[in-house]
């Protein structure tokens, strides 16, 4: 979609209490709000690019489904699925600029999708062929940081890099409500506040951490915790597209102004489980599972286009056809990944030279060769 | 010139040499770090080359990280030993693993420097000696300069390195003074390069850091007493030179390894392991080491009972002799 550049407005971050505290654009009914402030920044946003973050949604949830699949049917050793999550990742992801470099956690299908990276490539980790499954320069995307917290401390070395060379664009580190306890978004959060660095922190709530409930997490909001170190903070709908959109072009704008980090808390709700070795239902109850169900991130916008005329059952079903196709190439490309040769155990570990590295190289490769005769 | 001057300069060299240089750390711009190794960095490269962090060391080698990715070549250092471990998730799990991981694709050529070892009558956490944590992690080079020529010539080539290294700097010798050339070429030797510095035919005793000049000591000694100790300066904890200590037991047929560390599973059983291997027939006696006991750092009144001296060097040497 064409990416409009965003100015910070001239009050700042808009003060704004609407929504139970949440900056919303689309009501949980499809319905646009009125008077939130944050309308301003996504003013230039039409019918074709409402149509085009639909289409991006589904072709995510559809991915998304598809590699269940495959883990289920033994080609993935394990899958995060990002169900539920599609308007906090595409929303976001959908406001970035070419140069602006992203650090994900390991749920960021969504943004790396929108990034670029082909979704063949995402699963070459989870199906343990790779330990990553791009080039992060190619796409301005890290690839998944398990550690969970570790890559909000990247991403602000990141932006500081930015700051350093004088550039205009940003860092953004992604990660959730666990992570929010991690000592290293903490150390993030004081790095970024103090160097004034051009990086925008977005957290995605989607109220579990495994098992954990974000209550255990925190008692305040992660929001909140932007206020400690003075770092501005918008707790967002994370189920709403447009929303996620706004703020983080805020954020944005704000970082290349120079005006330093922003708190991006995006509430949104963990539908599927943690990953595909992970089982709910011992945990949380149908009811609160059905009480998200409804705010869906892509029923909302879907409801949005319905009512306004801008889809009908023709577009939906190319939408649903192309989302289709993609999990087919997907499917396709992953169960052709070729296993890597035992040798590529020894690459890369090190830049130069390493006699250990060579010796026990050379020294497997005589083993393994003992049983071809 | 010292120790820490040395360091001083080759750093100063180093950023001279390479605008993407930055220094990190705790303390080290106006005070020029607690050791004044980085003194008057800051004043002559500015607060973008040399900068005070915050006090969280993960913190300081995370962000290091992100620099590398955006081009940086990141010196951080770590105020004293006790204080790496807040940054050791960062140090194994992403600064040794990030190239490999990204297959090739993501360049990590940060250096850590911490001061470690004991003998200065510090409090507790000052004194440690956690080399072996790092050496045990692939991807990361560990080295540890044991005087002012080395340190001078290995923090230049630690930071022009494009994998990451983990400089180890022996904080009881930071003040000891020796022969620097400053126009020397950093090619004259590789990073991983060890150093016989005396001849013996007797025993040999490999140390590094701290320890050279403990081992060095110990030789005079021997040799007043009749016995030729060849002295081997490890330089490198990993990658080892094998080849250099291989050739030395070969000579001498006695190995002793020395180190502050503990013994158990220090540096030396790995090197003890690999000569019996390598040198079993070479071998006049078991391999035998000394270094700090299986006990916490113990309070400074106590560490000279803790710390390898010249007489418990010359005392394997004798068990190695007798055996």
């Amino acid at each position: 979609m064409a990416i409009a550049p965003a100015r910070v407005p001239e009050r700042g971050i808009p003060e704004w209490t609407g929504f139970d505290g949440l900056v919303q654009l689309i009501s949980v009914d499809g319905q646009r709000t009125v008077g939130c402030p944050y309308w301003e920044l996504v003013a230039d946003v039409g019918a074709d690019q409402l149509r085009d973050l639909y289409t991006d949604m589904v072709v995510v949830r559809r991915i998304d489904v598809e590699s269940m699949a495959l883990q289920r049917q033994g080609e993935l050793a394990l899958w995060a699925p990002l169900l539920g999550q599609e308007a906090a990742q595409v929303g976001s992801a959908r406001a970035l600029r070419p140069d602006d470099f992203v650090f994900p956690s390991y749920r960021e299908h969504g943004v790396a999708y929108c990034r670029g990276v082909d979704p063949v490539d995402m699963l070459r980790l989870w199906r343990g062929s790779a330990l990553s499954g791009w080039d992060p320069a190619v796409f301005g995307l890290a690839t998944p940081a398990i550690i969970v917290g570790s890559q909000a401390l990247h991403a602000t070395g990141y932006a500081l890099g930015i700051m350093l060379d004088g550039a205009t664009s940003a860092a953004v580190a992604y990660f959730g409500d666990g992570a929010s306890s991690e000592g290293d978004v903490a150390e993030a959060f004081g790095f970024a506040a103090s160097f004034t660095v051009p990086v925008v922190f977005v957290c995605q709530n989607n109220q579990w951490a495994i098992s954990e409930p974000v209550r255990l997490q925190s008692h305040g909001t992660i929001a909140q915790r932007g206020q400690g170190y003075g770092i501005p903070a918008i707790a967002v709908d994370g189920n709403d597209v447009l929303a996620v959109l706004a703020a983080t072009r805020l954020a944005l704008a704000r970082a290349s102004a120079g005006e330093g980090p922003t708190l991006i808390e995006a509430v949104t709700y963990r539908m599927g489980p943690h990953t595909t070795s992970d089982d709910p239902t011992r945990y949380r109850s149908r009811d609160e599972e059905e009480e998200w169900r409804v705010k869906d991130p892509l029923v909302r916008l879907r409801a949005l286009l319905r009512a306004e005329g801008l889809a009908d059952d023709g577009f939906e079903d190319s939408v649903t056809a192309a989302a289709d196709e993609v999990a087919a190439r997907l499917r396709r490309g992953c169960l052709a990944l070729p296993d890597p040769p035992p040798d590529a155990l020894f690459d890369h570990v090190y830049a130069g030279p390493h006699p250990l590295i060579e010796e026990e190289r050379d020294a497997y490769a005589a083993y393994v060769s003992t049983f071809d005769s | 010139m010292s120790l820490g001057q040395a360091l001083n300069a080759g750093l100063r060299q180093a950023m001279e040499r390479d605008p993407k240089v930055v220094l990190m750390g705790e303390d080290i711009g106006k005070l020029g770090g607690v050791f004044r190794v980085t003194e008057g960095l800051q004043r002559d490269f500015g607060d973008r080359r040399v900068i005070d962090t915050p006090l969280a060391e993960s913190g300081v080698v995370g962000t290091a990280v992100g620099l590398a990715m955006r081009g940086y070549r990141p010196v951080c250092e770590i105020q004293f030993d006790g204080f790496v471990y807040p940054a050791f998730d960062q140090i194994v799990s992403q600064v040794a693993k990030l190239r490999h991981r990204n297959e090739g694709r993501v360049a990590m050529p940060l250096t850590i420097r911490v001061p470690y070892g004991g003998g200065i009558g510090a409090v507790e956490h000052h004194s440690e000696s956690p080399e072996v944590y790092f050496a045990h992690t692939a991807g990361l080079r560990v080295v540890t300069p044991s005087n002012a020529a080395d340190g001078h010539r290995m923090i230049q080539q630690a930071v022009a390195c494009d994998d990451p290294v983990v400089f180890f700097e022996p904080k009881r010798r930071y003040w000891e003074r020796g022969e620097v050339d400053e126009g020397l070429a950093t090619t004259v030797a590789p990073l991983h390069q060890a150093r016989v510095v005396v001849e013996g035919t007797d025993a040999t005793i490999a140390a590094y850091g701290p320890m050279v000049a403990t081992a060095l000591e110990a030789a005079r000694i021997g040799l007043q007493e009749g016995t030729s100790i060849e002295v081997i300066d490890l330089r490198s904890l990993s990658p080892v030179d094998f080849e250099t200590i291989e050739a030395s037991v070969r000579k001498t047929g006695r190995l002793v390894v020395a180190h502050e560390a503990s013994v158990f599973c220090g540096l030396g059983a790995e090197i003890a392991a690999r000569v019996s291997e390598h040198c079993f027939y070479h071998l006049e006696s078991p391999v035998r080491r000394v270094g700090g006991l299986a006990t916490p750092y113990p309070p400074s009144r106590l560490e000279r009972h803790y710390l390898p001296d010249a007489d418990r060097m010359l005392h394997e040497v004798d068990r190695c002799l007798q055996a």
